[in-house]
């Protein structure tokens, strides 16, 4: 099986370097029979790439232990679902993998765009070619995944298996913690696509509106999965972690946070460039520094070169990675400057008061969100290299910038949509803007009467408030108009506004979405929690919760060993149920986790871990009252569903679509009669 | 330079600064200095009042729960720290017999109160079988 695996990468190798000469080749010499079969190679990647993952899937699925991989990472009694994910549990693996699903990406975008884009094609081709060489180059000399364990003896090396695994990290036996890395790696990887495109307009010069079409469906789709990744990752550090929160600016949170953040504000700011041609400096530049911030983001989670609990070893590809990045950064750079007289800005700036200031701002604050993260999480690698001493900021550095600028943000997501292109008049603001903020305000004012005084969170609910009344009057406004030319329902006339022009009405789920979040992560400033050694029959309480150990239960399944309190809980006094929180100890691993329990409500989280036992025999039992928690999944959610209807595609553009076809037919017609006659 | 293109220029500088600004005083509340146990013991005085990040691995046998905190010892080569973890979350499930722990905290008279650690199995996930034995790839 893994002669198969290594065959195939070789190939990989072969063909790629195939692809990237011949179409580079047929674009230059003319030659669009070349180009068609640059294009069928990556094809051919495809098919190889898949037989190499699926090659290690199947060393995997036999737990065959002669392959120092498999050994790492499962073990004999793991169940099949989780040897499977063992393919991207550790580094080599889960660099297979990234490489498997970036050509089955690439092979995509060569399928869906071969017909249209002719003359940016070569050019896609070739970038991706070079981005797929890097992988595999990587999977097959420096991180194979199919390397032999062997033994030295008097006879040389021979091949040796240890009796079993050293088992699956059990904090990865979790089914979001299945889901979760493809989701990411999706997003990440897709990443590659708009980039191609866009170095690919560059490249050929073309930078008309056909590079911006197909990169912005691209980004769009690639964004949904980081930030569907993202949210995952919050939750699978929230069941699984059992620290009781969803974020702790951990660097590997951070890598994915970056590209997303840059990736939001390339979604806004292109709109700007469809529009009015303006911005494209900006726009190319983005697309570019969202791609290396996604290399970047492996870079950190592979190379331990920042400490975290997440990144795998210190491995000794990462020199090659980071030579990697600079290539790519230096060269993306000399092509962005060296095309800056076909990137001129077709209009200027009217008001402050625009659709287009508002984004510009937007902008501005993803971007220095973005900055902050990365210069928070390199800073321990800075500092030891100017002063020699490692200094490392912590989560207070990333909340005092990031909240802020969230809020801004925030504000802004109420704002920008309800401004008009070019310039708003008083009038129209006013018209626009009365209720939702007399709304918010009133709600600020409610909430400071009702006791409080917490200052980012008052804001952060007027806001939240500011922003709902907003999205739910553009809807209000949209269907009443629709109604009065079309009749029928209320509902089927928001469904229908909807579909007509589902960027903007998709948009505003989304941003529904983000204000749900915001409302669930502003719960946070009024986390409780409490920590107690009890004995069987003894409670503590917290908030209006009172939490009773009854007993402490162990026993053993083959995976683990494990331990838990039986805790029943009752809130005023009336009962709720028995929660029973564990500790495991995986046995091929040596390693113990703890499973929280959690009673949730949209009001709040109670959330209960079992810590330990003391030398008394006393059960640590942490309990954390976490309000609003549930929002953000929600909210997480609502996001999910706003980019789904974005990506419909609209009835406006349908309509354009077929009378251009019609069009064109219409054309074909009269010149084929022109002949006739 | 026309009206409303100071406006922008203004509306972006007060941006950066108030950015600028925030990561400043952030920094100072967040900064700490990494430090193994060797280099801590060589700086004597200068190491107290100031926020550290020490590792080291986890002393086989040195946890230990007691009223309410944990103690544990880290060590580097020779060098032995006796760390009283005063934090308020769970201790991470990885901090067990050898891991490679990180605490973040103060040095106050002898002694290290952490009020944050980290934990990786080290020893587990990845030193792991290439250790008495050599990999070769195979072709």
């Amino acid at each position: 099986m893994h002669h198969l695996g290594n065959f195939s990468l070789m190939a990989i190798l072969v063909v790629a370097a195939y692809a990237v000469a011949a179409s580079l080749l047929g674009v230059r010499k003319g030659r669009p029979g070349l180009v068609a079969s640059a294009e069928r190679a990556i094809f051919a990647c495809v098919a190889l790439s898949t037989a190499a993952t699926f090659s290690l899937v199947t060393l995997l699925y036999r737990s065959d232990f002669r392959f120092e991989y498999v050994a790492n990472y499962s073990n004999r009694d793991l169940p099949t679902f989780y040897k499977i994910a063992s393919l991207w549990a550790g580094n080599d693996g889960s660099l297979l993998f990234w490489s498997w699903l970036l050509i089955l990406f690439s092979g995509a975008a060569v399928l869906i765009n071969r017909g249209k884009n002719r003359e940016l094609m070569p050019y896609v081709v070739a970038t991706l070619g070079v981005i797929i060489l890097f992988f595999t180059y990587m999977n097959y000399w420096v991180t194979n995944p199919f390397e032999q364990l062997a033994m030295v003896t008097a006879s040389g090396h021979q091949v040796w298996a240890p009796p079993d695994g050293r088992g699956l990290n059990p904090l990865l036996q979790h089914p979001i913690m299945v889901i979760h890395p493809p989701i990411l790696y999706t997003g990440y990887v897709s990443f590659a696509i708009p980039f191609a495109f866009c170095v690919a307009a560059l490249l050929s010069r073309q930078l008309g509106s056909e590079w911006i079409t197909s990169t912005r469906r691209w980004t769009l789709f690639s964004w949904f999965f980081l930030g569907t990744g993202i949210i995952l990752g919050g939750r699978w550090a929230y069941v699984e972690l059992g620290w009781g929160g969803y974020w702790a600016w951990d660097p590997v949170e951070n890598a994915s946070l970056m590209p997303w953040l840059t990736a939001t504000a390339y979604l806004h700011s292109v709109m700007i460039q469809e529009r009015k041609g303006m911005l494209k400096v900006w726009n190319v530049s983005l697309v570019i520094t969202t791609y290396l911030l996604c290399i970047l983001g492996t870079y950190l989670t592979r190379s331990g070169i920042v400490s975290s609990v997440h990144a795998f070893a210190e491995s000794d590809f990462a020199q090659i990675f980071l030579a990697f990045i600079i290539v790519a950064a230096a060269f993306c750079t000399w092509l962005v400057i060296s095309r800056l007289p076909l990137l001129k800005s077709e209009n200027e700036l009217d008001s402050l008061a625009s659709r287009e200031s508002s984004f510009l701002f937007n902008n501005l604050l993803f971007l220095a969100a973005c900055f902050a993260v990365l210069w928070g999480t390199l800073f321990p690698v800075f500092s030891e290299a100017i002063q020699g001493e490692r200094v490392s900021v912590g989560p207070p550095f990333f909340n005092k910038i990031n909240v802020p600028i969230g809020l801004l943000l925030l504000f802004l997501t109420g704002v920008g949509p309800l401004l008009a292109w070019r310039k708003s008049s008083l009038d129209s603001l006013r018209r626009n803007f009365i209720w939702p903020t007399a709304l918010g305000l009133g709600t600020g004012g409610v909430l400071f009467a009702l006791g409080m005084r917490h200052f980012y969170a008052l804001v952060c609910y007027i806001l939240s408030v500011f922003v709902f009344a907003t999205i739910v009057q553009e809807f209000h406004k949209g269907t009443i108009a629709r109604k009065s030319h079309r009749g029928g329902s209320y509902l089927s006339g928001m469904v229908d506004l909807t579909l007509v022009n589902t960027r903007r009405y998709g948009g505003y789920v989304v941003h529904l979405g983000m204000v749900l979040i915001f409302v669930g992560i502003a719960g946070s400033a009024f986390n409780t929690d409490r920590q107690a050694d009890l004995l069987p029959g003894e409670s503590l309480a917290i908030g209006d919760y009172s939490v009773k150990l009854l007993r402490i239960d162990d026993g053993r399944t083959p995976n683990y060993d494990w331990a838990a309190t039986v805790l029943e809980v009752s809130k005023d006094g009336e009962l709720i149920g028995e929660f029973d929180p564990q500790k495991h100890f995986y046995r091929a691993s040596e390693q113990p986790t703890s499973e929280v329990r959690r009673y949730s409500t949209f009001r709040e989280d109670l959330y209960l871990v079992f810590s330990g036992m003391t030398e008394e025999n006393k059960a640590t039992v942490q309990v954390y009252l976490n309000p609003l928690v549930r929002w953000v999944w929600i909210g997480g959610i609502v996001m999910f569903l706003g980019t789904i209807v974005i990506m419909v595609p609209n009835k406006r553009e349908l309509k354009l679509v077929r009378k251009r076809e019609a069009e064109t037919a219409m054309r074909k017609e009269k010149a084929r009669r022109h002949e006739v006659a | 330079m026309p009206p409303k293109k100071f406006k922008f220029i203004a509306g972006t500088f007060l941006i950066l600064g108030s950015v600028l600004w925030l990561a400043i005083s952030g920094f100072e509340e967040g900064k700490a200095y990494y430090q193994t146990v060797s280099e801590l013991k060589t700086m004597g005085s200068r190491a107290e009042g100031v926020r550290l990040r020490v590792g080291g691995t986890v002393v086989p046998g040195s946890i230990v729960r007691r009223d309410g905190a944990v103690e544990f010892q880290i060590s580097q080569d020779d060098n032995v720290l006796a760390v009283r973890y005063v934090g308020t979350d769970p201790l991470p499930d990885t901090l067990i017999d050898e891991s490679e722990a990180l605490a973040e905290g103060e040095y106050k008279d002898g002694s290290f109160e952490a009020s944050m650690v980290q934990a990786k199995c080290a020893s587990k996930y990845e030193a792991a079988y290439g250790e008495n034995t050599e990999t070769r790839p195979e072709s």
